[in-house]
This record gives C-alpha cells, structure tokens and sequence, in this order.
C-alpha cells in the first residue's frame, strides 16, 4: 500500500518535471526559463527524498541539502544576471 | 544602475556560515560514507562564489586575502608529500597508514594520512576553481 503511494507521487512529479522542462525550452522570456530551472531543482530535491524512501537508506540525504545549495547559487546568479547584466562586479559602490 | 540587494547579503551572512559547515562534514564523511576532498572543496568554492554574487571582488579579496595559485601549489605538496612519505618507510608510492588512538573528546578514533590527502585535494580543488571563476567572471 505504502508503496503504491509511493511510486504514484514519483509518477505525478515526474509529470511535474516534464512540464517544467516544456517551458525551460519554450519558454517566451528568460525569468520564465529561470523560474522553470529553480522548480525543477525543487522537483529533484523530491524525487531523492522518495526514492530514499522506497530504498529505505540515508545515504541520499546528503545528495538533497547539495542539490538544495547548487540551486540556490544558481538561481541567485541567474538573477543577478538579468538584473545588472554582470555577474561579479569588481567595485560594487562605484 | 545602483541596485537595492539588502536581502540577498542578508541571506548570504547565514547561508555561508551553513554551507561552509556543509563542506567540512562532507569533508571528514568521505572516509566511510559518499563525500570526500573533491566535493567538499566544490561546495567551499561554492560559498565564496555566493560571497562574489552578494558583494563585489574587492570585498572578497579584502576579507579573504589569499592567493589561489599559491593554494593549488600548496595543495599538490600536500597530496604529492603524503604519498611520497610511503617511500621512506620503504612501501610502494601511495600506501596508506593508520593507527588507532584515544583521544579526549572522541574516545577510540582511527587516524589516517588519508585525510592529509584528502586536505591537498581539498585545497587544490578550492584553488583550481577559485581561479577560473575569478578568471572568466571579472567583467572588465
């Protein structure tokens, strides 16, 4: 039973990731790409969690907090793209 | 353009403290479980890129004053040392040793010079990464 569930919430996140992935490619504009990027990570985060889960290990507990980080860095570069135009300023008050 | 980005350096001053925490556990996990020298160096480097998002490379350099390339040249010593202290014992290049020690707060705790090569590969990663991120990210 637990199972089930378990491999119906894999089968509509990976649903999820699918339409994700749609608008990462077809995006109209780039927040749109950016903002799809930052939930599919969200998404990986969730299917490692069930997956840990249905393996009964912790051993990709460690995998979900780095994957959290990566994203976040990620995502914080890509705006900062969109909105100064540079990524690394050498004098930020100037 | 002068931005407003007061809640991105107040994310980055808790953050960074976390993921550095983040890197040295990953750090010292590697000898018995997934983690090691390599990922733990990334996720470092991986903090101080956040730094370079939040301010600017003037402050980092400021508040960290450390030359990369001399990190990588201190990092292969490290790891090309460890291994070559195998030949004075007269064992093969890269054999390993280990002892079993009592220590005060950790009680029976196994000691390797593998974790001195794990800190070489550790530096050298921070270094390598370091240094073609500051390389290719400077806009001028």
């Amino acid at each position: 039973m637990f199972e089930i569930v378990l491999m119906i919430s894999l089968f509509i996140i990976s649903l999820a990731m699918l339409g994700l992935i749609y608008r990462v490619i077809k995006g109209p504009t780039i927040p749109d790409r950016v903002v799809a990027l930052d939930a599919l990570g969200i998404n990986l985060v969730s299917i490692i969690a069930i997956v840990s889960i249905f393996l009964k290990t912790t051993a990709f507990l460690d995998i979900i907090l780095l994957i959290g980080i990566l994203a976040f860095i990620g995502t914080v570069a890509f705006s900062k793209y969109l909105e100064k135009g540079v990524i690394m300023e050498r004098d930020r008050n100037s | 353009m002068k931005t407003n980005d007061i809640i991105l350096q107040t994310v980055t001053k808790i953050t960074l403290f976390v993921i550095i925490l983040f890197s040295i556990y990953l750090f010292f996990t590697g000898h018995y479980h997934p983690g090691g020298g390599f990922i733990g160096g990334l996720m470092a480097s991986g903090a101080i890129v956040l730094l370079l998002l939040a301010y600017d490379i003037e402050m980092v350099k400021a508040i960290l004053p450390v030359d990369y390339r001399k990190m990588i040249g201190i990092g292969l010593l490290f790891s090309a040392g460890t291994g070559a202290g195998a030949l004075l014992a007269g064992k093969p290049f890269l054999t390993h040793a280990y002892t079993y020690a009592n220590l005060p707060i950790l009680g029976k705790t196994s000691l390797h010079t593998a974790v001195l090569f794990d800190t070489g590969v550790f530096l050298v990663v921070i270094g390598v990464t370091m240094t073609i991120i500051q390389t290719i990210g400077e806009s001028d």
